[in-house]
């Protein structure tokens, strides 16, 4: 090739990697941070928004949770352009399968296909992988178990009962991990959704999106004054128990904050 | 009356495209069911991508144009369909007639087949713009009536269903089954 360059995107490097697949990792990884918490018989997504700039009509920017059919829902982070994409195949999928199976889709098998989307674009020629990982939820028809599924660039599924993806998405996980209880209702699912983005969304309610799932209902987004009362309380109840701690401590110890680099260029 | 042929009474020639349109269909068996499915199926998957639902006569202009296109393909469907709904914006009710060569007609009411021989002069008498859901059902009375009285097959009545700007409910409609002589 006249160029001089490998034009062989998605080839084993010598000790076994495919780079652009990796590359993709990290691009997820600077995308927006979005979670997914499983309860009883309910399933929450939660998105850290971007903040909006000044001139920008905030009512008509596209969200980051989207409605793959009326019992799936889907949030990504990653490059936002790649998702439009693999968000319209899903749903051109779960249309097809309704025509021709007369049944709408399970949340396995539309995460095995948007996975299965994701996987053939790391082997074929002349494409590059998709820069995004999906959280994918609902309920199959006629079951009241929440489903809660992840797919990352490289096509790999994983089914979790709370997952974080994108920025922080390891804190945030660790959070979960912590906080995490089997057979929660549906106020606690959004609690410790809300609670667990807050680790890393620092500008409170404004730059958060919740969406909830209940079997055989339509997908109800949160609106912000409800959000702004989950986080009004969390910290309200944040700040009681660090006014707990600081009376059992000599004063002076430790309070100082550390200055660490924003991460307000990432997206 | 008695015949060779039986009519199947249970089949619902109806499907829903979304929250308050519904296409009824008559024609070739296997083409009617096949052609609204798919109609169906890409109506929910505009929805899906649009977050929005198509009005009554953007699906009503889409169906033609679904229509026409099949009409010069090798095998066209040859398919009759009425499709009814209300605007979920303006409230407004439509009606459309749409035919297998794909004409497209905004009517007060209509009907296809043998049917419409025996009930637009009914129709047409009893009709009028502001029509309330209990006056149309009587209407349709008339005409379910006229078609025991006439049509030369055994018919086994209508199955009604209403769209409202609250969805789309079946109806329960002549239950006694019995022929009115004098109207």
């Amino acid at each position: 090739m006249a160029s001089g360059y490998d034009r062989a995107l998605s080839v084993f490097s010598p000790d076994g990697h495919v780079f652009q697949v990796e590359y993709a990792g990290e691009a997820v990884k600077r995308g927006t941070c979005a979670v997914g918490v499983k309860g009883k018989d309910v399933v929450v997504l939660g998105c850290e928004k971007r903040s909006a700039m000044k001139l920008q009509d905030t009512r008509i920017t596209p969200s980051k949770i989207g409605l793959i059919d009326k019992h799936v829902c889907l949030a990504f982070a990653g490059l936002n352009a790649d998702a439009r994409i693999l968000v319209d195949k899903a749903r051109l999928e779960a249309q097809s399968h309704r025509l021709n199976l007369e049944d709408p889709v399970t949340i396995e098998y539309i995460t095995k296909y948007v996975a299965g989307v994701q996987q053939r674009y790391t082997q074929s020629g002349g494409v590059r992988p998709f820069g995004i990982s999906t959280l994918i939820v609902g309920f199959d028809k006629g079951s009241t178990t929440p489903r809660l599924y992840q797919t990352e660039p490289s096509g790999i599924y994983s089914a979790w009962k709370a997952n974080a993806i994108g920025r922080s998405s390891k804190t945030v996980r660790e959070f979960l991990e912590r906080n995490y209880k089997e057979d929660m209702d549906r106020e606690a699912t959004i609690r410790l959704a809300i609670k667990s983005l807050l680790e890393v969304v620092q500008t409170g309610a404004k730059n958060i999106e919740i969406a909830i799932m209940a079997p055989g209902k339509p997908v109800e987004m949160l609106p912000v004054e409800d959000i702004e009362s989950y986080v009004k309380n969390i910290e309200q109840e944040k700040q009681e128990e660090a006014a707990k701690k600081k009376t059992g401590r000599t004063p002076g110890t430790g309070t100082a904050a550390i200055l660490t680099r924003s991460a307000q260029e990432e997206s | 009356m008695r015949g060779p042929t039986i009519l199947k009474a249970t089949d619902d020639k109806t499907r829903q495209l979304n929250d308050h349109t519904l296409l009824a269909f008559s024609g070739e068996p296997g083409d009617t069911v096949q052609f609204a499915e798919y109609i169906q199926a890409n109506s929910q998957l505009y929805s899906m991508r649009n977050e929005s639902e198509l009005s009554p006569s953007a699906l009503a202009h889409f169906v033609r144009g679904e229509l026409a296109s099949s009409l010069r393909s090798r095998n066209p469907y040859s398919v009759n369909l009425l499709l009814g709904g209300v605007d979920p914006i303006t409230n407004k009710p439509s009606l459309y007639w749409l035919d297998y060569l794909a004409s497209l007609a905004k009517v007060p009411y209509a009907a296809h087949g043998y049917a419409q021989y025996y009930c637009l002069s009914l129709l047409d008498k009893h009709h009028n713009p502001n029509i309330s859901l209990e006056e149309g059902l009587r209407l349709l009375k008339l005409c379910s009536d006229e078609l025991k009285r006439r049509l030369p097959i055994d018919f086994k009545g209508l199955a009604v269903k209403a769209v409202t700007k609250d969805g789309i409910k079946a109806m329960p409609f002549d239950e006694d089954d019995k022929v009115v002589r004098d109207t």
